[in-house]
């Protein structure tokens, strides 16, 4: 029978201690092994292996964010300053919720504590927002690692407060090229066709069984992730407003429901911390079902309704460890892991414990209520356990079978320690403009139409089922056939009630690749100008920051990424939007062979949400009718730095996009203004691609032409390559039709806000500039390459 | 009030909009999950109809609602004969379709001669298509113009029979409630057809016309909020087609 081992500790040397951590797969530094050598000595024994697992778990980077809590010795040589300037940064983490403890939004109701930012819907509902990453396991496990992904952010969500309704999904992936050549694959790498297939598929497969709508997000390509992929999966929830706290006490039960505990995902929160290399036991990847996660979806709405429990958590990285170590952090338990319902036997302790098996949660029961508990389990058919109870020792003391396998403090686990300083440092790269001179700009036109960042996703798109739950009011394509692209999805939650929310994203990691700073603020304005074009209001939106960056203890990449933070807490206090839930994946690198290392372009992803008083007052993309007035929002300049211009013409250099704030939210009040008064016919941003890719955009939703003067775009006239394909933030084109454009000029008074062209009748993209016919391109044409691109 | 049963299982996930476009037909609807019933705790005869929602009924494991359609013939048989015979209907949407057919129940008693299998595609896909309401037996369709917007949503939604005699005399009969069709109303290949059903077969009834299953979801078609280019389409109008299926099948129980 399985019993623990003891791990002789008391006794080692430092080498003897980084060998423990490194054969255990523990991913603890020599400074954290020192402390836990400490811990012992005093209380006069070695730890258990299920001691040191749970140590590891809870200390490890995926659960602990260390790096995010830590000081930060940064040194910065910029444009101004010829000569390094150095200062010290209390924490990134501190800085992010800076902005929303500034900005004082009364709507937000639980920001940064839960498993997910909560915000008020209506009178009496809440919705929750939670974005994860699942990174590592989808390289190595495409197909499982994207399912317990997304499996994973739903748990998050069922386990905020006392538990929300899912209803809404949103994934955002950036893989390698597709077409990228096979002979040039490294070994132990999957072909990016390969990632993408297997990703899209777990995604869809796990998110279409548990009836979520999976209706909003991204898909990027670029060789920066030929090695290290990433998966963002995101959820939406909707929860009532009584149901925002949870409250643990002492001689509450500890029941764990859902699936069985097994040996899938060992390690996973431990090995999310490390580089990627060849032949990593896919052991670290845990297995889903989603079937069993809808029935514990089922039984726990009935089972909040009727209050059978007091606290909830999902069992995610860490396991039961961490779950139940959460809860109990402030009171103490006591648990019987041999209670706990297995897979198959014969699991050792230390595994039943930090196993990351599915679809479990644990919940914190009155006993007096458990018995009202089974019968609602039982009757959806779901399986449960309990496994111990809730103490007031401040300890953990853990059994399996009549042995003590491990017995911690809560307090010594939990406490704040000083984190090492970590040091950092950013050059600013000083970036000359280019403009590509004597170029086709037709053909141009057409190639990034192909770029598969800007082509259409519906092949991907149409396989998950958005509009489950029959709340779907903007679905994520419009237009006459289904083909225009949506900025934004729109959802009213609640049957018979047109409120609703707005919900978008924001990422480019090729401005990051220019100047991460501008890049954090680029992707404000892009969610927000995504929520704005819809309808959805900027003065009621928060967003969500997920960073995924390279292998953080080189200063240089720490460096890119404290800066990518600052960006986050200036831009987003000049949008004023409060950021409500956060997340990094640290370490996306991968170790070669040979020793070297490549890490990922740093990326960050904001989402975005926003709540509307009436789903009727949106608007779509697609133009609406021949004769109305195209008009341009917003200031184009000089920015095709990190554009798909460039991009494509490969340049990686130029003046990548800086945000306006103060202008920009000016646009955007009085945009949100106008599409509610009805004045706005079709809306689209100006994003990848610049005002020419948006344009047609709009005609390809609608099966009209346009008719564009070009020196109209912009105040002072300027080449046409950069009025076309310029990705200068906060611009907007909007069509109006004749009825309405003094009242819509009138509200745009004073605001850069330009007549620009008109719809035609024939399918035809005409631009003229000067007088001159600069470009025209057969709008079949236009719809067929966009369409193309992406296979399945 | 006219008492609907909407049977769910583990893996069943319309339920929620079809129990409330029931209430905006003005019915009473109940959300009860098929162990009740096979524990004989909830009749099924205390209801006026019975609906099968859309969803992934035990995850479609052993083909798209095989298991649930077992159950139904195994262990509710009696009370599945007996509703049958007092004329009430029953409709199946999507997974509820897949399981009528698997049960036998569609297109004729016991005969198992005709299945949903998988899209040509191969894939699960998610877009509105046009329907031609057909000429058929059944009541529920009435007061619709000839052609309507639903969306499919589904993998295994390739409506297959036997062989040709089968198919002639779901015809004969008028036993076909609903065709895949272009804007136009014609017949015509993907994506207007969008799993490949032959002769564009999106829904049948069965000899009666009480008992109907159907791929698309009229239950995601209540409103024209629902309609995916409803901004280009201006109207005073609430509600959209599926609000009048369902009001049709509620008129006829009333």
């Amino acid at each position: 029978m399985a019993r623990a081992e003891i791990i002789e500790i008391c006794t080692g040397d430092d080498e003897k201690l980084l060998e423990i951590s490194k054969k255990g797969l523990l991913s603890l530094t020599l400074d954290e092994m020192k402390r836990i050598q400490k811990y012992f000595l005093k209380i006069g024994r070695n730890p258990t292996d299920l001691e040191l697992e749970m140590i590891a778990q809870t200390w490890s980077e995926h659960c602990f964010h260390k790096l995010f809590k830590s000081k930060i010795e940064f040194t910065e040589v910029n444009g101004q300053t010829a000569k390094p300037v150095t200062h010290i940064i209390p924490s990134m983490f501190s800085m992010i919720r800076q902005v929303t403890e500034n900005l004082k939004k009364n709507w937000c109701v639980s920001v940064f504590k839960d498993n997910a930012g909560i915000i008020n819907f209506d009178d009496t509902n809440c919705v929750c927002f939670k974005v994860e990453t699942h990174n590592h396991p989808s390289a190595l496990e495409p197909y499982g690692g994207a399912g317990t992904g997304i499996g994973g952010v739903i748990r998050d969500i069922l386990g905020a407060g006392l538990g929300a309704k899912p209803i809404l999904n949103t994934d955002v992936f950036c893989f390698g090229p597709l077409d990228f050549p096979h002979e040039n694959l490294d070994p132990g790498i999957f072909h990016p066709k390969r990632l993408f297939k297997g990703v899209v598929s777990g995604v869809r497969d796990y998110g279409n069984r548990m009836g979520i709508p999976t209706a909003n997000g991204a898909i990027l390509f670029d060789p920066g992730y030929l090695y290290n992929i990433l998966v963002y999966c995101g959820t939406v929830g909707i929860m009532p407003q009584w149901a925002v706290e949870k409250k643990v006490e002492p001689g509450h039960l500890i029941v764990v429901i859902g699936g069985k505990t097994g040996r899938d995902g060992i390690h996973g929160a431990t090995f999310s911390s490390a580089s990627l290399e060849k032949d990593i036991p896919t052991s670290v990847v845990q297995i889903g079902n989603p079937i069993i996660e809808k029935k514990v979806l089922d039984a726990l709405m009935i089972a909040r309704d009727r209050k059978l429990y007091s606290a909830i958590t999902d069992c995610g990285a860490g396991g039961l460890s961490s779950a139940v170590g959460e809860l109990a952090q402030h009171c103490g338990a006591e648990v019987h892991l041999e209670n706990v319902p297995l897979k198959y036997q014969d699991l050792k302790p230390w595994e039943i414990w930090v196993s990351e098996s599915q679809e479990r949660m644990v919940l914190a029961v009155p006993s007096e209520k458990f018995d009202q508990l089974k019968k609602v389990l039982e009757d959806e058919d779901v399986e449960y356990a309990c496994i111990g109870k809730f103490t007031s020792t401040k300890k953990i003391k853990i059994y399996h079978q009549n042995d003590i396998v491990g017995e911690l403090d809560l307090r010594w686990l939990f406490q704040k320690t000083e984190l090492p300083v970590q040091k950092a440092y950013y050059e600013e790269r000083k970036m000359a403009d280019i403009i590509p001179e004597n170029i086709n700009v037709e053909e141009v036109l057409l190639q990034l139409l192909a770029d598969p960042v800007i082509a259409s996703k519906e092949i991907v798109v149409r396989q998950y089922d958005h509009e489950v739950q029959s709340h779907t009011i903007v679905k994520p394509f419009s237009g006459i056939d289904g083909k225009g692209p949506s900025d934004a999805v729109v959802i009213a939650p609640v049957y018979g009630s047109y409120r609703g929310i707005v919900v978008a994203c924001g990422i480019n990691p090729w401005y990051g690749k220019v100047d991460p700073y501008l890049m954090a603020g680029c992707c404000i304005d892009e969610a927000m100008r995504n929520i704005v074009a819809c309808g959805g209001d900027p003065e009621k939106t928060a967003v969500l920051d997920n960073f995924c960056w390279g292998k953080c203890d080189d200063p240089v990449e720490l460096g890119k990424l404290v800066k990518c933070v600052q960006g986050c807490r200036d831009f987003a206090l000049a949008y004023k939007v409060p950021f409500i839930s956060g997340k990094d994946s640290l370490n996306n690198f991968y170790t070669k062979e040979d020793g070297s290392i490549v890490s990922i372009p740093g990326t960050l992803l904001i989402s975005a949400i926003s709540v509307i008083d009436d789903v009727r007052e949106t608007t779509s993309s697609d133009l609406k009718e021949s004769g109305n007035h195209i008009y341009i929002l917003g200031e184009t300049r000089r920015h095709l730095g990190g554009s798909r211009l460039l991009n494509l013409l490969n340049f990686e250099a130029g003046q990548c996009p800086v945000p306006e704030p103060e202008l920009t939210l000016k646009i955007m009040k009085n945009l949100h203004r106008a599409i509610k008064q009805g004045l706005v016919k079709s809306c689209h941003d100006c994003s990848e691609g610049g005002m020419a890719v948006a344009i047609s955009e709009m005609m390809i939703g609608s099966g009209y032409g346009t008719e564009i003067y070009l020196e109209n775009v912009a105040e002072r006239t300027d080449e046409p390559v950069v009025l076309l394909f310029s990705e200068s933030q906060g611009r907007f084109i909007v069509e109006v039709d004749q009825a309405h454009i003094d009242k819509f000029e009138k509200i745009f008074k004073n605001l850069p806000c330009r007549r620009i062209g008109r719809v035609t009748p024939d399918f035809r993209l005409k631009i003229f500039y000067k007088g001159k016919n600069l470009l025209e391109i057969d709008g079949e044409l236009m719809k067929k390459t966009w369409c193309g691109v992406l296979s399945w | 009030m006219v008492k609907v049963l909407i049977l769910r299982t583990g893996g069943t996930n319309c339920d929620l909009e079809t129990e409330w476009a029931c209430k905006l037909a003005g019915a009473k609807p109940s959300r009860i999950h098929i162990s009740r019933i096979t524990e004989g705790k909830v009749k099924l005869l205390d209801f006026d109809v019975l609906i099968i929602p859309g969803g992934f009924s035990y995850g479609d494991d052993l083909g798209a609602g095989k298991v649930l359609a077992n159950e139904l013939i195994l262990k509710a048989k009696d009370e599945i004969t007996l509703f049958r015979e007092k004329k009430r209907p029953i409709i199946g949407i999507c997974n509820g379709f897949q399981v009528l057919v698997k049960a036998g129940l569609l297109p004729f008693k016991d005969q198992y001669v005709a299945s949903l299998v998988w899209n040509d595609s191969g894939r699960f896909e998610d877009r509105w298509v046009y329907l031609r309401v057909e000429q058929s037996i059944s009541p529920f369709f009435k007061n619709l113009p000839e052609i309507i917007r639903f969306p499919v949503a589904h993998a295994e939604g390739k409506f297959v029979v036997k062989n040709d005699r089968v198919l002639k005399k779901i015809e004969n009969n008028s036993q076909i409630v609903l065709r895949y069709v272009n804007a136009a109303g014609e017949i015509a290949d993907y994506p207007y057809n969008p799993n490949g059903s032959i002769a564009g077969i999106a829904g049948i009834c069965d000899e009666k016309g009480l008992i109907v299953g159907m791929m698309p979801h009229p239950e995601r078609a209540l409103l024209k909020i629902h309609e995916p280019d409803w901004h280009r389409n201006e109207t005073d109008d609430v509600f959209s087609f599926g609000y009048q299926f369902f009001k049709n099948v509620i008129e006829y129980c009333s």
